[in-house]
């Protein structure tokens, strides 16, 4: 019973890290229409951030520096916030495909440095000793999974607050202007390049402190956790549940990685040993069959985008009949 | 005055406005490949002048206004507000100018409601920075509050009120055209380009949109307007500039123009 609570919490935890770069990545395509397929190399620059600030000193990499792993989380988030903001300055004028392509080579060349830099980041090696937060638990893994789980769930939560509180606001009402028309958003003065490079600097940010979680979460980096079947998985996760909403992001990314660790636990069951590797590419198809349905079923996702936010501010002006044209979706 | 000697003929206007205009265009050519949409114009606003943009259907009048709220840049010419050269300026830095533009084929923001189409006018929002939402909250939600009473008193202007909170998308034609205005004014701008403000409005709501313009303009707005109405034009301007074909052909009182020969024949001409 313990056992399984115990994986119900590693789970959670791990499905709760993919949930912040999915909400990273909603405000950069739920919210402002930027095709960022670029995901992995912007978890990857936060992962090895945190933990290049954070692992005692080592011969293998550049650093530890040993500091506190608050210090590293904060550290992934600015850096990661500083190269998005360094490749939106370059690219975010570029029409959506020349977008997609940019951030996907950027993806490309971050993974291949992490793998070559070898004296920075260990190359193939990766980083391991990753400091774990409460670590002084780790002797019992029901209350070490609990704090751990508890502590990214806090993280998550309180994104999800400032997220809503910014879509609601002055900026975040700029941002769908310029998303819906961008030339009379222009006109009205949103500039549409500002906000646009704000958007994706804030879910770079995101996704690096999304990367710095997971890997104090694992303990252990290494470059072949930053391929693009990463970047698919967070895309999956937020079209699954539902692309603009912020509890769709969170709600696809635990619904995503349970068809994802059920399909891994399935063919380690039924596939023979020597073939699991090659194998675990159906688990790649085994998302991609869940994405169809669940985009034939329900096209907008499991939560899609509230259409016309009903805002707390917002409330009639005067009680009147509510005119609702029969034709509304 | 810069020394452009070479822009004279041009600039052979009339009378026009005084000596500190509002906003001017100078010789200003818009060439769509070898197709000139504007040759050569040149037009000036005095402050708190009301001029109708007349002109047969493609005569550049729209394509002029984008040349002034800067959607478009000019092949050659210059655009001053005020004295302001902002010919190099797009159109976000020229509304925090002050002039501010409703576009022909309404563009509304289709999946918001229509309250919150006239909101995004709203400029110099503290809540449109990031960092502002989480450390100066009691005065974003001020100024929101302000702004939301601004755009409800702007609604009740042209008359949306009761759809407030319905997605933009469900409005008609003419009520397309209202909330083009409305929330051009959330903006306050003090030059207002009006493409065409009327058309489709319904001739019962034409009277209040007139007395509405003319209110602006009694409160010291710089109005330019293109309008094919010239019973309009002959209600709401004292000047009309003409344009046929790219070129400024006439400028007057709207009696005077509506007369003049070469107009009608230039209306006539490109009659179908
Ligand atoms: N982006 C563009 N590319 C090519 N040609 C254009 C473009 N914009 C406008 N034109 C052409 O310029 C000419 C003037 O168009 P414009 O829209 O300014 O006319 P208008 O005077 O506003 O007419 P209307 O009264 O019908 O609105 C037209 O012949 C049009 O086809
Ligand atoms: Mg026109």
């Amino acid at each position: 019973m313990i056992d399984i609570l115990s994986y119900g919490f590693f789970f959670l935890t791990m499905a709760l890290t993919y949930g912040i770069v999915c909400l990273g990545l909603n405000v950069q395509w739920g919210q402002t229409g930027l095709f960022n397929v670029g995901i992995a190399g912007f978890v990857a620059v936060g992962a090895y951030v945190s933990s290049l600030l954070t692992t005692p000193e080592s011969a293998s990499h550049l650093g530890g520096f040993g500091l506190p792993i608050a210090v590293g989380w904060v550290g992934a988030a600015l850096a990661t916030a500083l190269v998005t903001f360094l490749i939106g300055a370059l690219t975010i004028r570029l029409r959506a495909d020349y977008l997609a392509i940019a951030t996907f080579g950027a993806a490309v060349s971050i993974q291949l440095c992490v793998l070559n830099f070898q004296p920075v980041t260990g190359g193939p090696f990766g980083v391991g000793f990753i400091p774990r937060p409460f670590a002084a638990l780790a002797g019992r893994p029901f209350l070490f999974g609990a704090a751990n789980l508890a502590l990214i769930a806090a993280v998550v939560a309180v994104l999800y607050l400032a997220l809503e509180r910014l879509a609601q606001s002055p900026w975040g009402r700029a941002l769908k202007a310029i998303r819906e028309d961008e030339t009379a958003a222009q006109a009205l003065g949103k500039s549409a390049v500002a906000f646009r490079l704000q958007a994706f600097a804030l879910g770079g940010a995101i996704m690096g402190l999304a990367g710095a979680a997971q890997a104090h979460f694992i303990g252990f980096i290494a470059p072949d956790n930053y391929q693009p079947t990463l970047t698919f998985q967070v895309w999956a996760m937020l079209i699954v549940g539902g692309s603009g909403n912020n509890r769709g992001a969170i709600l696809g990314s635990v619904v995503v990685w349970g068809i994802w660790a059920l399909s891994a636990a399935l063919i380690s069951a039924v596939v023979p040993a020597d073939q699991q590797a090659r194998a675990a590419s159906l688990q790649i198809v085994t998302i991609g069959v869940a994405l169809c349905a669940i985009l034939l079923w329900r096209p907008r996702g499991l939560i899609g985008e509230a259409r016309v936010g009903a805002r707390h501010l917002l409330r009639p002006a005067a009680p009147r009949k509510a005119p609702t044209p029969s034709g509304e979706n | 005055m810069t020394p452009s000697a070479s822009l004279a003929p041009a600039a052979a206007g009339q009378p026009a406005a005084g000596a500190d205009p509002a906003l001017s265009a100078v010789g200003v050519t818009m060439a769509f490949g070898g197709m000139r949409a504007v040759d050569e114009m040149s037009l000036s606003l005095g402050r708190g002048e009301m001029v109708a943009l007349i002109g047969p259907n493609g005569a550049g009048k729209t394509t002029m206004f984008n040349l002034v709220a800067g959607s478009l840049r000019p092949t050659s010419g210059r655009i001053l507000i005020g004295s302001a050269d902002v010919t190099g300026e797009g159109p976000t830095r020229r509304i925090r100018r002050g002039v501010g533009r409703t576009f022909q084929i309404p563009r509304p923001f289709a999946e918001m409601s229509v309250l919150e189409n006239v909101l995004v006018g709203a400029q110099s929002q503290t809540g449109e920075g990031i960092w502002a939402n989480f450390l100066a909250p009691r005065r974003v939600a001020a100024e929101e509050r302000a702004a939301i009473e601004k755009a409800r008193a702007l609604l009740e202007f042209v008359t949306l009120s009761h759809l407030e909170l319905e997605p933009a998308r469900v409005l008609s034609g003419g009520q397309r055209k209202l909330l083009e205005l409305a929330r051009v004014l959330m903006a306050d701008p003090d030059v207002l380009l009006l493409d065409e403000p009327a058309a489709g409005v319904n001739p019962a709501l034409l009277d209040l949109l007139i007395d509405r313009i003319v209110a602006l303009n009694g409160a010291g707005k710089t109005i330019l307007l293109i309008e094919h109405n010239m019973d309009m034009v002959a209600r709401l301007c004292s000047r009309a500039v003409v344009m046929a074909a790219g070129r400024l052909l006439a400028e007057g009182t709207p009696d005077a123009v509506a007369a003049d020969p070469a107009v009608i024949a230039a209306y006539l001409g490109d009659a179908p």
